[in-house]
C-alpha cells in the first residue's frame, strides 16, 4: 500500500477506504468567479490505494423559475392576506399526497385489476372505453376481471371449502358452553383468573373504534396505520363472512391510553383508501 | 403524479381559476371566503373575507389585480387580489351564480338566480379602471331563459354572451342589444341542467357538460355541435386543456349507485377525453365525493380539481402524459 501507516494500527485499516479519509489533504473550493467558473480539487484513494487528486471544473449559473414570469415572481414574495395572514408552518392546509395517483388508462376486458397502465401501453390503447361486463363471483365486483382471477380468491364462500374443518376461532368460544357439555373453560370457572380479564378491560378502555373503511381494509392495514402511535395489542375489523367484504368499521386496542388518544387525534378525519376515517374510542361493552 | 392536498375550504368547492399567467389558483366553496393559492406547490397566499354566503363562481382580471366573484348572499363583490381588499359590492335581488369578465377586463357579465318570483337574468356591468368612480348600475339586463342559468360567458371579442342553465338550453346572446342570437337544438343538445361550461385557450370554442351524463363542444361562433363525450356520471364541471387535444370532465354519482359493491363507484375521478376522437383517455381518481370544479393551468402541464370534500387536489402531470397515443 502506497500509505504512510505512521501510527495506525492494522486492525483499523480492515474497514474500507473510506476510513482513510483523513490521511488525504481536505478539499479545496475555488468558488465562482466573476465567470462563474467554480474549481473543486479532491483526494481519494483510487481502486489499488493510490492517492488520486480530482479537480472539478464546473461553470455555475444561476437558473431561476425560467417558468415564472417576471410579475408572478413578484406575486411569490407578496405577504400573506386574510385567513392567511396569521398561519403557522406547522398548518397542514396543503399536503402532498403519500399514494401516487396515476392517469388510469381504460383497461381491456381480463387484464388484471392492480397493475398500473401507463399511457403508451399498447394493450391498453387498444382498450375500449367501458368493458364487457364481467361479474367476479367471489367478490362481487363488475367489469375488472373473471372469477378465475379474482384477487380474493381465497374469499369464496366457505359453505362448501370449510364443513369438515374444525370450527374456526370465532366459533370456538360459542362451542365451549354448548357442545362440550361437561367441561367448563378456564375462563369461565369459578374463580377465573381476574388478572387476565382486568388486563383485557384495561385494554378495552385504550380501543378505539375505527369507522368508514374500505371494503377490502383488512387487519393487518390497520395495524400498520396505528402502530405508529404505540404498541397495539390486538386489532380486528368486523368481515360478513357471506361475502367476504369489510362491514365498514373495526378495533385496535393500544397498550397505552396516550397513544390511542393521539392516534384518535391524528386519524380522525384521516383519507384512507378514498374513505374518510372515523376514529374515536370505542364505548365500553356493557358487561 | 402526487397531487397536492389543499384542504383550506370546510365546504364543497364550487369552482376553480388559474390567472393568465398560471401561477395562481383561485378557489371558489360554500364556506363564503373565495381562496387564492399559488399554483405550483399548493402553497395558501391569502383569502378574501366578505362574502355572506356560498360563492358560486370566480373570475380574475388579465394582470392579476381584481378579482371578481359571485355569491349566493346576492352580491358581486370586485377585490384586490393582492391585499384581499374589497374595492366594490354590487347588489341584486337574487343570488348570484356565474361571473366573467371581458376580454380587456372592462366589462363583466354576471347571472342571477331566480328567486321569490323574479326570473333569472344575465346582467352586464361595466367595470371601471379607478373603484372609487365604480357605478352600479346594468349596461344590458337580459331575462328570458327559464330556470337558473348555471354559467355565461363572452364569445369571441365580446360581441356575445354565451349561457347556459337549467333549461339545458345554450344560448347566444348580442351584447349589443341583448336580442338571442342562436338556440342550441333540443334534440342534439343537452337533455338536462348543465351545470358547467368552460371556454377553449383561444375562446373558439367551448365546453358544456350536463346532468345527463355528456359533455359536449360546440363552435363558438356558430353553437354547431361538434363532440359529444358521454361518461357513467352525471357531469359537474368541465375543461379544457390549453396545451393538447384533451378535455377533462368531473362528476357525481348518483345516489343509487352509492351503496354497489362495485369498488370503482366510490372513487370519484376526473375523467380524461380525447377531444377529436371521442374516446375516453383515463380517469384521475382521489376525491371522496363528487368532483364539482376543475381547471387547466393555462400552461397545460398541470390541472386542479375542487370536490364535494372541500378538498382542491392539484396534478402535475408526469412526462408520459405529454405522449400519450391513442
Amino acid at each position: 500500500m502506497a500509505v504512510d501507516m505512521g501510527k495506525l494500527r492494522w486492525g483499523e485499516l480492515e474497514d474500507d477506504a473510506e476510513d482513510l479519509d483523513f490521511l488525504l489533504p481536505p478539499r479545496v473550493v475555488v468558488g465562482p468567479d466573476e465567470n462563474g467558473v467554480k474549481k473543486v480539487t479532491e483526494y481519494r484513494f483510487d481502486d489499488e490505494g493510490n492517492k488520486v487528486r480530482v479537480t472539478t471544473t464546473t461553470h455555475v449559473r444561476k437558473l431561476t423559475r425560467a417558468r415564472l414570469s417576471k410579475r408572478a415572481l413578484e406575486r411569490r414574495s407578496w405577504p400573506k392576506f386574510g385567513d392567511a395572514a396569521h398561519e403557522d408552518a406547522g398548518a397542514r392546509l396543503t399536503m402532498v399526497s403519500t399514494e401516487e395517483i396515476l392517469l388510469e388508462r381504460p383497461r381491456a376486458p381480463g387484464s388484471k385489476a392492480e397493475e398500473p397502465k401507463v399511457a403508451g401501453d399498447p394493450l391498453a390503447a387498444m382498450g375500449k372505453a367501458g368493458a364487457v361486463l364481467m361479474v367476479c363471483r367471489t367478490c362481487g365486483k363488475k367489469g375488472d376481471h373473471w372469477t378465475s382471477k379474482c384477487p380474493y380468491k381465497d374469499l369464496a364462500p366457505q359453505t362448501d371449502s370449510f364443513v369438515d374443518k374444525p370450527p374456526g376461532a370465532e366459533s370456538a368460544a360459542s362451542s365451549a358452553g354448548t357442545g362440550k357439555g361437561a367441561y367448563v373453560p378456564p375462563s369461565m370457572r369459578a374463580g377465573a383468573e381476574r388478572s387476565g380479564t382486568e388486563m383485557r378491560r384495561r385494554n378495552d378502555e385504550n380501543s378505539v373504534r375505527v369507522t368508514n373503511l374500505s371494503e377490502d381494509t383488512r387487519e393487518p392495514d390497520l395495524l400498520e396505520l396505528f402502530r405508529t402511535f404505540g404498541p397495539v395489542t390486538r386489532v380486528y375489523v368486523a368481515v360478513d363472512q357471506k361475502t367476504g367484504v369489510s362491514r365498514g368499521f373495526g378495533f385496535v386496542n393500544f397498550v397505552n391510553r396516550e397513544d390511542a388518544e393521539r392516534a384518535i387525534n391524528k386519524l380522525n378525519g384521516y383519507g384512507y383508501d378514498n374513505l374518510i376515517l372515523r376514529v374515536e374510542l370505542a364505548t365500553p361493552r356493557p358487561n | 403524479m402526487r397531487p397536492i392536498l389543499m384542504k383550506g375550504h370546510e365546504r364543497p368547492l364550487t369552482f376553480l381559476k388559474y390567472n393568465r399567467e398560471g401561477d395562481l389558483l383561485f378557489s371558489c366553496a360554500k364556506d363564503h371566503n373565495p381562496t387564492v393559492w399559488f399554483a405550483d406547490n399548493g402553497e395558501r397566499l391569502g383569502t378574501y373575507r366578505g362574502h355572506n354566503g356560498a360563492v358560486w363562481c370566480c373570475d380574475v382580471s388579465r394582470d392579476s389585480m381584481r378579482l371578481i366573484t359571485g355569491s349566493a348572499d346576492q352580491s358581486v363583490k370586485l377585490w384586490n387580489v393582492q391585499t384581499g381588499a374589497q374595492l366594490y359590492s354590487f347588489n341584486f335581488d337574487s343570488p348570484a351564480r356565474s361571473v366573467d369578465f371581458s376580454v380587456g377586463d372592462k366589462l363583466a357579465v354576471i347571472t342571477t338566480d331566480p328567486f321569490m318570483g323574479l326570473p333569472s337574468t344575465i346582467q352586464v356591468k361595466r367595470i371601471a379602471r379607478d373603484p372609487n368612480e365604480q357605478s352600479s348600475e346594468s349596461v344590458l339586463t337580459i331575462k328570458g331563459p327559464q330556470g337558473r342559468i348555471n354559467r355565461a360567458i363572452w364569445g369571441p371579442l365580446n360581441k356575445t354572451i354565451i349561457s347556459a342553465g337549467e333549461d339545458a338550453v345554450v344560448r347566444v346572446w348580442d351584447t349589443e342589444t341583448g336580442q338571442l342570437l342562436k338556440e342550441s337544438d333540443k334534440e342534439t343538445g343537452h337533455q338536462k341542467t348543465v351545470t358547467s361550461l368552460s371556454k377553449s385557450a383561444d375562446g373558439s370554442h367551448f365546453l358544456t357538460g350536463s346532468l345527463d351524463k355528456s359533455a359536449k363542444l360546440w363552435d363558438a361562433r356558430t353553437l354547431t355541435l361538434i363532440k359529444t363525450y358521454v361518461t357513467e356520471r352525471p357531469v359537474n364541471a368541465c375543461a379544457i386543456s390549453p396545451l393538447l387535444d384533451h378535455v377533462v370532465i368531473g362528476g357525481g354519482q348518483e345516489a343509487v349507485h352509492v351503496t354497489t359493491t362495485d369498488r370503482r363507484a366510490g372513487k370519484f375521478e376526473a375523467k380524461f377525453f380525447h377531444k377529436i376522437l371521442q374516446e375516453e383517455i383515463g380517469g384521475v381518481k382521489g376525491h371522496f365525493g363528487p368532483i364539482n370544479a376543475l381547471a387547466f393551468n393555462p400552461d397545460g402541464r398541470s390541472f386542479s380539481s375542487g370536490g364535494e370534500d372541500g378538498y382542491v387536489r392539484l396534478h402535475h402531470f408526469d412526462p408520459d402524459y405529454f405522449t400519450i397515443k391513442m
